[in-house]
């Protein structure tokens, strides 16, 4: 460090942000894909939480059918070509490649994913023949993230008229505000909703929150069925008084400002991370690529204890952060200004690490004030909504999916899981 | 150091590796790099009255990441003034006397055969390839392979032939007929001093799915062409074993066909022929290719002891038997190497839905690596075939190799053979085979 300069123009924004999984030209998708075995039972669709026919999809693209191999990924998974690059594919689908068993490199699914689902995209083809005319009845989606989205596209490919209701002014919730500038942009997230809205026909109220008893009511009085697609709250404090410091950040928080407008953020010489959870390491790479001197992240259990996974902490680590372990955090120092975070280690002593930036990985908080406002709903002791199979909440009239639910996943599972209740939805209000 | 050099009815070569006439031969200048870059001898492009070729001539079947497994075009013979390709054969010769320039010769009437051959002799040429094989575009002239295909016509040209040729004279026989030994043998009788085979294979490579024309795409058109490269390896080996092991052929062969690598070569040799010809894996990689392939079949004559390559020509035709010669008793079993075995079970739906459902997968989908039921197994060789991994599945002897072989023959002499339809002698008899109904029950798609 510091490997980085602080970005000035969109430029160099996109050149310390470059792409991670960059797109595959076509070439590099037909040998890619020509070294696909055609696995049975293949390991890698079954480790998808979609559960792709990745097989056929690769397939498909070494036969030059993209569309038919677009439409492959999209009959399991409507978010493809974002979660073509935002999936850990390394512990997913390519993690279950067969060719990791032998000294071969597992098979490029995600990029070759992406590869397939952008031509459908760019293309605008219409993969599906949804009815124009909505009349099997009305559900209500709450939050435009990657389960309300999800489920709306199920719903309205089965003629269901939906309307997500969105606090925010852009679909994809976290996709867009939270998923690492590297992974993906924001650019190509909004394009494939876009699509999705264009090909399936739901409306987005966005700049809507829903957060009163009455807005509820109305909503249960106007439509058939309700989908909870809210994911998860803001980050949870861990120390006291970090609202009144200026450079004092929960992650989630800091993930937003940085990817709504980068330039408008201010970022410390010297940066401490606390948590080490994937956000935490997101969070790390992504101050060092604004250009910190240095980036440390505190954890206070060991490294092999962080939940991140391996692939994340070697991002970070590539791009110079420092990991420090068996330190809990204590309290903000400083007066006017942060001058550091003083820990606690195992033995009961205080260490202090000097910054003057704090990014707090400390988790996000449940919805739980609002969630409580629905008649029925039972959350569980770290509050998810709980559901049944079906993803039916235990007011029958909702169905929920996504972090909400899981507590904190991925795209992926919201993705799954929302169109699983959506299926069951149609099954249950409407036949 | 073994001793590569060749000798094809007398027309001897630094090396067994020519180019066959085709557009690699082209020219003086071509040949010239040729030899400089290691090729033992050379076919020039056919001669004739020149020609005038279409614009898009040439069309290629990939495989998986692989570009041009098989080739296909619908080219003609040379289209270059026959004066300018002697003058250059004269030079050639200047420059490499040891080298085997061949002349490859196509003309029409008794008096052209006679001007040509005498034109060619002129010129140096070391001998003279008589193509009766193009398939496409001056068969329809009755050319090429319209003479291959009738043995009479190809007699008797060939006799016009050798009334007046003084060198080595090569018949070029083509694949499109029935039996290649009937043309084969027409040549022996007309007197050819060799045959070299095979020649392209008719054939239509593709279409564009575009506009629905095939490839080679010549305006909104196309015509059927001539097939090669690696993927007619296997036909050409036959037609060379064919030969070869023909009573009534007996001629020096020149084997061609889809040999790209020394191991190519070493087969066609090892079946009979005595130098070998390479068109394509020359225009696919250049001249340079021939490197491979005498560093490789110079090393397979270390390791094997060979000398020189009459030491192994031909080793191989003892080996090939009727089928009622083979041992009925011989039964080898598929193995799994689990610590190979990487999981994709191919092996098992091969088996499963292909052979003889003899490989089961765990019902634990944590298990992946699946297991032979040797009950089941025929020792087919499927399995081993499809296993993405080298040497995981192997073919492992399971009949007694002290006890003697029994042909059909010896079966049927010992009252073992199946005779009726129902016979309980038949080989499947004693084979677990599920029903019809189980496949019903364990069905994916509910209609
Ligand atoms: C920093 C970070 C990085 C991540 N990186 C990745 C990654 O690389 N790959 C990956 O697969 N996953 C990643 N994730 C996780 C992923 O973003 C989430 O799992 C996913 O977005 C969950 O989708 P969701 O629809 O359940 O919730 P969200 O994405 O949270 O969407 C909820 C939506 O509902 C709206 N909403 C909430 N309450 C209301 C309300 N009362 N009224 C109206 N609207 C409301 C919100 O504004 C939001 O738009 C990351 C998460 C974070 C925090
Ligand atoms: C473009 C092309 C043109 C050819 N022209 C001739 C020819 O003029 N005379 C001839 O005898 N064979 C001709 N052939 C056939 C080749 O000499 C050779 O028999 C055939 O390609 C098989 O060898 P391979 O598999 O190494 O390509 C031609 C082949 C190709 C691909
Ligand atoms: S496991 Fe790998 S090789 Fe097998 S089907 Fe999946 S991607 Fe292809
Ligand atoms: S050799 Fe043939 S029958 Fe035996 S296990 Fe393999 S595929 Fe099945
Ligand atoms: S084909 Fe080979 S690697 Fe694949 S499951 Fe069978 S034995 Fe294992």
């Amino acid at each position: 460090m510091p490997e980085y300069q602080r970005p000035l123009t969109v430029a160099e924004y996109e050149q310390n942000f470059a792409q991670i999984k960059p797109d595959m030209s076509a070439t590099m998708a037909y040998n890619e894909s020509a070294r696909c075995l055609f696995c049975y039972d293949a390991p890698c669709q079954q480790a998808c939480p979609t559960g792709i026919d990745i097989a056929l999809f690769i397939k498909q693209i070494h036969t030059d059918n993209l569309q038919g191999s677009a439409r492959t990924i999209y009959n399991s998974n409507y978010f493809a070509n974002i979660c073509g690059k935002v999936c850990p594919t390394e512990v997913l689908c390519e993690g279950a490649c067969v060719h990791n068993h032998s000294q071969n490199k597992p098979i490029e699914i995600g990029r070759l994913q992406s590869y397939a689902s952008q031509h459908a995209i760019s293309e605008n083809i219409a993969l599906y023949a949804v009815p124009k005319e909505k009349n099997k009845g009305k559900v209500a989606v709450i939050g435009a993230g990657p389960a309300g989205i999800a489920a709306a596209c199920e719903l309205s490919k089965a003629g269901v008229e939906v309307h997500i209701f969105e606090s925010k002014s852009s679909p994809s919730g976290l996709a867009l505000y939270g998923v690492a500038p590297y992974k993906i942009t924001n650019q190509e997230i909004l394009e494939e909703v876009a699509y999705l809205q264009a090909q399936f026909g739901f409306s987005i109220h966005y700049n809507q929150p829903i957060s009163s008893k009455e807005q509820l009511a109305k909503l249960e009085a106007d439509f058939d069925g309700i989908f909870l697609g809210i994911g998860l709250g803001a980050t949870n404090p861990v120390l006291a008084n970090t609202q009144n410091w200026a450079n004092v950040w929960g992650a989630t928080e800091f993930i937003e400002q940085l990817k709504t407008d980068f330039q408008k953020v201010v970022i410390g010489k010297n940066v401490v991370i606390v948590g080490g959870g994937n956000t935490a390491m997101d969070a790390a790479s992504e101050t060092a690529r604004m250009g910190a001197a240095s980036v440390k992240l505190v954890y206070r259990k060991s490294k092999e204890e962080m939940s991140a996974y391996e692939f994340e902490y070697d991002l970070a680590k590539q791009v110079g952060v420092q990991g420090i372990f068996g330190l809990a955090p204590a309290q903000l120092l400083g007066d006017n200004s942060l001058k550091g975070v003083s820990f606690t280690n195992e033995k009961g002593e205080t260490v202090e690490i000097g910054c003057d930036m704090v990014v707090l990985a400390t988790g996000q908080q449940k919805q739980t004030q609002f969630l409580s406002q629905i008649d029925g709903l039972t959350l569980n002791k770290q509050g998810k909504i709980v559901v049944n199979e079906q993803f039916q909440t235990t007011n029958p009239r909702y169905f929920a999916g996504g972090d909400a639910v899981n507590g904190g996943a991925e795209v992926v599972n919201a993705c799954a899981e929302a169109k699983k209740a959506a299926q069951a939805m149609i099954k249950t209000l409407f036949s | 150091m073994p001793n590569i050099s060749a000798n094809l009815a007398g027309i001897k070569s630094p090396n067994p590796f020519w180019l066959a006439s085709a557009p690699p031969t082209n020219s003086g200048y071509q040949i010239m790099k040729a030899f400089d870059a290691g090729w033992g001898g050379a076919v020039w492009k056919t001669l004739g009255v020149p020609v005038i070729n279409v614009s898009s001539r040439y069309g290629a079947l990939n495989y998986k990441g692989n570009k041009m497994i098989g080739f296909n075009n619908i080219e003609l013979i040379t289209d270059r003034p026959l004066a300018d390709n002697l003058r250059e054969i004269e030079e050639v010769k200047k420059y490499f006397p040891d080298h085997a320039v061949i002349a490859s010769l196509m003309v029409n009437t008794r008096e052209e055969w006679h001007q040509i051959v005498k034109d060619a002799q002129n010129a140096g040429a070391d001998g003279l390839e008589l193509n009766f094989g193009c398939p496409h575009g001056m068969c329809e002239r009755g050319m090429g392979s319209a003479v291959g295909q009738n043995p009479i016509a190809l007699e008797t040209i060939t006799r016009w032939v050798m009334e007046v040729a003084k060198v080595p004279v090569i018949v070029k026989l083509t694949p499109n007929i029935t039996d290649i030994t009937e043309p084969a043998k027409a040549a022996r009788r007309a007197g050819a001093d060799a045959i070299s085979l095979i020649n392209t294979i008719q054939s239509i490579v593709g279409i564009d799915l575009d506009n629905l024309v095939p490839y080679p795409v010549v305006g909104n058109q196309s015509t059927n062409g001539g097939y090669c490269g690696p993927a007619v390896k296997p036909i050409a080996l036959n037609m060379v074993k064919n030969c070869a092991l023909d009573e009534n052929v007996r001629l020096p062969i020149s084997g061609i066909g889809g040999i790209e690598t020394w191991r190519d070569a070493v087969e066609h040799l090892l079946l009979g022929a005595s130098n070998v010809q390479v068109c394509t894996a020359a225009m696919h990689y250049g001249f340079g290719i021939v490197r491979e392939m005498i560093a490789g079949l110079e090393d397979f004559m270390r390791q094997k002891n060979f000398e020189t390559l009459n030491d192994f020509i031909g080793l191989s035709l003892p080996k090939v038997k009727h089928w009622e010669d083979l041992n009925l008793n011989h039964k080898v079993v598929a193995t799994i190497d689990s610590s190979k075995c990487i999981g994709c079970q191919l092996c098992y739906t091969a088996c499963e839905d292909g052979a003889h459902q003899a490989i089961s997968v765990s019902v634990d989908k944590g298990v992946r690596v699946p297991q032979i039921i040797e009950d089941n197994c025929v020792g087919c060789n499927l399995c081993s075939l499809v296993c993405p991994v080298d040497n995981c599945i192997t073919m492992e002897r399971r009949d007694d190799i002290t006890a003697p072989a029994e042909t059909w023959a010896d079966y049927a002499a010992k009252d073992k053979a199946p005779t009726t339809f129902n016979d309980q002698r038949g080989g499947g008899v004693g084979h677990w085979n599920p029903t019809p109904k189980e496949a019903w029950d364990k069905r994916k798609n509910n209609r």
